[in-house]
């Protein structure tokens, strides 16, 4: 199991491959849409890498509340236990 | 009067150079972009052929991670070969009306390696791991649209799809589209990734690749009785066609005129050529006679020649009934013999090659001819680069013909 720690720094790593944003920009209170301007196609391939990452199911239904990056956090670390 | 058409940038992404520099100091040099593939695939699927021509500067080495990840690799050599030829023309964004900018990038294939990337990751993971951006990175127009958003050109993205013919008719389609008056700049090209192992398996089912798997660098030999298929490449290559009146309004820097240009279909088989060339003939007759060009005005030809045994001789046929007996005296370019087959890019390539050729007044090599069928007796550029008349108008015709009786030529004439 991953801890938070590791939860975000593996986001910031898909989120860098699929974006080209600055890993260290990946910070628990930013808005993927709004601080990351990261669309829904984006979004999507995020949260299909990060099940396979870290072997979890993210509902489509959830995807909408991932605001923040310390809401998918939080989910991913929640959907391990 | 139709509107003069201009070419002022060249761009492109092959297996003899990375640029276009590179590309013409290795086309007058005359080497081969074939090697024996590295690739685990080869030996897993136990594939007819081992050796391709590769892209000499693969695009992960140019564009960004995120770019690589989000456009399939045939997309990726469009993007990079119309940024150089966007450089190359000297246009800014800024002083252009993007209504009046549009291109018109083809593909033979398009987007092969996401397709079945994407397949196999729904065989062996589920509906779930299928990303969602796999629908626009197969689609074939997917060069276009990416050049387009490049660019910022809002006067349509156009792909024309026409086998290996479909560079050379993206020529003719920006061609059109200034002169109907709908652009005052086209960005034209063509592009290719089909380097993947069921393309490979496919093409050499139907025999059409080579198979001198012991000596890849000497496997395409255009007109040579030893020739036994062509060799897969891949790559881009990008023109910025201009109507005349934009280019000198804005003082750019013009290649050659693109003269005439004509496409026509065979109707005659699916994959053979007509035998008799009538519809290469025709072609060639209407792109002479769309850019009011004479045999005797016709000093270079860069053929379509891909190095197959019953397709190099009908582009004779038809070459010699266009040309006559001035065809004697026109040197042939066969580079293919050093790049491969591109498919959908190569007849981008080569006309970014024929637009140098006339530029400089120079001729590519062609390589491998050691032995020239005598039933296609052209006057072939080997050894060194030739010549072309230091002084006065001269012309170039590029050739391409594709799978379905697809036939595209294109004129290009000095300035």
């Amino acid at each position: 199991m991953a801890s938070n720690e590791e939860i975000l720094a593996g986001l910031a790593e898909i989120v860098n491959s699929e974006t080209g944003l600055d890993e260290a920009d990946v910070q628990l209170d930013k808005s993927f849409t709004e601080d990351l301007d990261i669309d829904s196609i984006s979004m999507m391939t995020i949260v299909v890498e990060a099940e396979e990452k870290f072997e979890v199911k993210i509902p489509d239904e959830e995807v909408k509340n991932l605001k923040t990056v310390g809401d998918a956090v939080s989910f991913i670390a929640g959907a391990q236990a | 009067m139709a509107r003069k058409v201009v070419i002022t940038g060249l761009g492109a992404t092959t297996p003899i150079g990375g640029d276009v520099p590179t590309l013409w100091e290795n086309a007058l040099k005359g080497v081969s972009g074939a090697a024996t593939m590295e690739d685990s695939w080869v030996e897993e699927y136990d594939l007819p052929v081992t050796f391709a021509a590769r892209a000499s500067v693969q695009p992960s080495e140019v564009l960004t991670r995120p770019e690589t990840k989000r456009m399939d690799p045939s997309t990726q050599f469009a993007v990079v070969a119309a940024r150089e030829a966007w450089a190359d023309s000297g246009l800014s964004k800024d002083d252009i009306d993007r209504n009046k900018l549009a291109v018109a990038f083809a593909t033979g294939i398009g987007g092969v390696w996401t397709l079945l990337n994407a397949w196999d990751t729904l065989k062996e993971k589920g509906p779930r791991r299928v990303l969602p951006m796999t629908v626009p990175m197969l689609m074939p127009n997917g060069p276009a649209a990416a050049v387009s958003l490049d660019l910022g050109a809002a006067g349509g993205a156009h792909t024309p799809v026409s086998a290996c013919a479909s560079g050379t008719e993206a020529m003719h389609v920006g061609m059109e589209l200034i002169r109907a008056g709908k652009a005052d700049v086209v960005m034209v090209g063509g592009a290719e990734a089909a380097i993947h192992p069921m393309p490979m398996a496919a093409f050499a089912s139907m025999h059409a690749l080579s198979r001198r798997n012991d000596d890849p660098t000497k496997a395409s030999r255009p007109y040579d009785v030893d020739r036994d298929g062509f060799v897969m490449g891949e790559g881009a290559g990008a023109l910025v066609l201009e109507s005349e009146e934009h280019a000198l309004a804005r003082g750019a820097r013009i290649y050659a005129e693109l003269a005439g240009s004509s496409v026509t279909a065979d109707a005659y088989h699916i994959t053979a050529p007509d035998p008799e060339g009538l519809g290469a003939t025709r072609a060639l007759k209407a792109a002479m006679y769309d850019g009011r060009i004479q045999p005797e005005d016709v000093v270079h030809v860069n053929a379509h020649a891909t190095s197959t045994p019953v397709g190099d001789k009908p582009e004779y046929t038809a070459l010699k009934a266009a040309l006559g007996e001035h065809l004697d005296k026109v040197l042939v370019s066969a580079t293919k013999s050093q790049m491969g087959h591109l498919l959908g890019a190569s007849g981008a390539v080569e006309s970014v090659l024929t637009t140098l050729a006339i530029y400089h007044r120079k001729a590519p090599v062609t390589i491998n001819l050691d032995n020239q069928d005598p039933e296609i007796p052209l006057n072939v550029v080997t050894g060194a680069p030739a010549d072309l008349p230091a002084e006065g108008s001269i012309v170039a015709l590029n050739n391409s013909f594709g799978f379905g009786g697809h036939n595209a030529v294109v004129a290009i004439r000095s300035i």
